[in-house]
């Protein structure tokens, strides 16, 4: 968790390793992001699921194309089990009915759902879910958060969930992570974190305006900005 | 005035060569993706086939300006009877190539880059990456490969179409005399003429495809970006398509 523009996807995105570090080292699986080759991270990204902001589902193919893509291109399993995987895991987010539909006709939640299913297709060890709460109805969030909680637990996977909305992550998540600045601030449990004295988790959890993360843009001062003759005026 | 300059002359450096250097990996992906023919097939047909009706129309009309105007011109010369070979060297070794190379820009080119831009905007790209599949392999390399063989099929088809634009007004309508339209051109056109024609469309197939997908896949991912994008492909590409074109001719004399 952690307040917007504060380096929370850089991080997954250094975690995937989709960007890689400038310094310091990143060890996921056991293994050194840096000093793995392309060929070596695709293998290790096999192991890992993720979840984009928007479900990222490629608008050219069916909601059952997109759930079987990942299976078609890393696996020859025959059509019949295609299908049936495909089937289990939409059957598993709620939308085996929705099979035939295209991307384009679902809505914002649906299309996480879908998302989420292509995700475990390939039985990750490691799900990533990016903002995975950002513009849903409360119904969709409440769909979401199940599904989040019941796969980490079924699937006996290890997810990270990316976020910045305190109530639903303290439902869902055993340890947090609060990030500002680029550094991580404080941790625990949900609880631990509520009663963090902290003056950055206070105002996080309790949603302050104002506090160690300003309310005001960094400017030069109000006096004498307002006061001062501009040379264009 | 002369650090501006400068500077637009390395910015134009750097982006040569950072697109020579998509080029390479494209090159570098192909074999895996030839073994995947349905992949290149699909875009063949999406590149080609969709771009048909356009230059098929453009062919029958280019060939039937080409009929009246080489008409008009011969007649003064008293050689109506080589309207065929005039007809028919001027679209084979330039018209089609380089209109189909210009409608092909404008028609499969800025779908392309569209195309591209919307997946990278959407995350489709990084969805891909991350699921240990390789877009460059997988989304990059068939659509250019499906542009690459499209352009020379393309323009064949607008050469003979334009032959047959020419004769239907040259013959048909000017009165030029059948049998000799077409056995002057048979005796006129050589096999160089054709490999000129082949030659400059294979080239301006890479070329158009190339700034397509290179466009596509490195525009800035939003509305504004995919089309500012699509705008600089078809820009670019017929900048590039003419210079190419002059190269070429040169090349062949």
């Amino acid at each position: 968790m952690g307040p917007s523009g504060t380096g929370k996807t850089t991080l997954l995105r250094l975690i995937t390793g989709q960007v890689s570090a400038d310094s310091g080292d990143i060890q996921v699986a056991g293994q050194d992001m840096r000093v793995l080759s392309r060929s070596e991270l695709y293998v290790l990204r096999r192991r890992m699921g993720m979840l984009f902001q928007n479900g990222a589902l490629l608008t050219d193919f069916s909601v059952f194309e997109n759930v079987a893509f990942p299976l078609r291109e890393h696996t020859d399993l025959t059509e019949r089990l295609i299908r049936q995987l495909v089937l289990t895991k939409l059957q598993a987010v709620g939308l085996r009915g929705a099979a035939e539909l295209m991307p384009a006709e679902l809505s914002g939640g649906m299309s996480r759902r879908v998302a989420l299913a292509r995700a475990i297709v390939m039985d990750p060890e490691l799900l990533i879910y990016d903002e995975p709460f950002v513009g849903l109805d409360p119904i969709s969030l409440g769909v979401i958060l199940r599904l989040i909680r019941r796969l980490n637990d079924t699937l006996g996977i290890t997810s990270i969930v990316v976020s910045h909305d305190v109530q639903e992550i303290s439902t869902v998540a055993d340890q947090v992570f609060l990030l500002s600045g680029g550094k991580v601030v404080a941790g625990g449990t949900p609880q631990e974190l509520k009663t963090n004295p902290t003056e950055i988790v206070k105002q996080f959890i309790g949603g302050l305006p104002d506090g160690p993360v300003p309310f005001h843009f960094p400017a030069a001062d109000y006096f004498s900005e307002l006061m001062s003759r501009s040379e264009d005026l | 005035m002369f650090g501006e300059l400068w500077e637009s002359f390395t910015d134009a450096l750097e982006g040569l060569g950072s697109v020579v250097h998509f080029l390479y990996r494209l090159v570098v992906n192909t074999p895996r993706v030839l073994l995947r023919f349905s992949l290149i097939s699909q875009q063949v047909f999406n590149s080609g086939a969709l771009s048909l009706v356009i230059i098929m129309l453009s062919g029958l009309f280019v060939g039937m300006v080409l009929g009246l105007q080489g008409f008009q011109l011969l007649q003064r010369f008293g050689s109506a009877e080589s309207l065929g070979t005039a007809a028919t060297i001027g679209l084979v070794k330039e018209l089609g190539p380089v209109v189909t190379a210009l409608l092909f820009a404008g028609r499969a080119g800025t779908a392309l880059a569209s195309e591209l831009g919307l997946m990278r905007a959407t995350d489709q790209l990084s969805a891909m990456e991350m699921m240990a599949v390789d877009p460059i392999q997988r989304v990059v390399v068939p659509r250019f490969l499906g542009g690459v063989i499209a352009m020379p099929l393309l323009a064949a088809i607008f050469s003979v179409i334009g032959i047959y634009g020419a004769q239907l007004v040259g013959v048909q309508i000017m009165g030029v005399d059948s049998g000799s339209f077409w056995s002057q051109m048979r005796h006129a056109v050589s096999l160089t003429d054709v490999t000129e024609g082949i030659a400059k469309s294979f080239a301006f197939g890479v070329a158009c495809s190339l700034i397509a997908v290179y466009q596509g896949y490195y525009a800035t991912p939003t509305a504004e970006g995919v089309g500012r994008a699509t705008t600089s492909t078809v820009v670019t590409s017929a900048v590039v398509i003419l210079f190419l074109d002059y190269l070429i001719t040169a090349a062949f004399l």
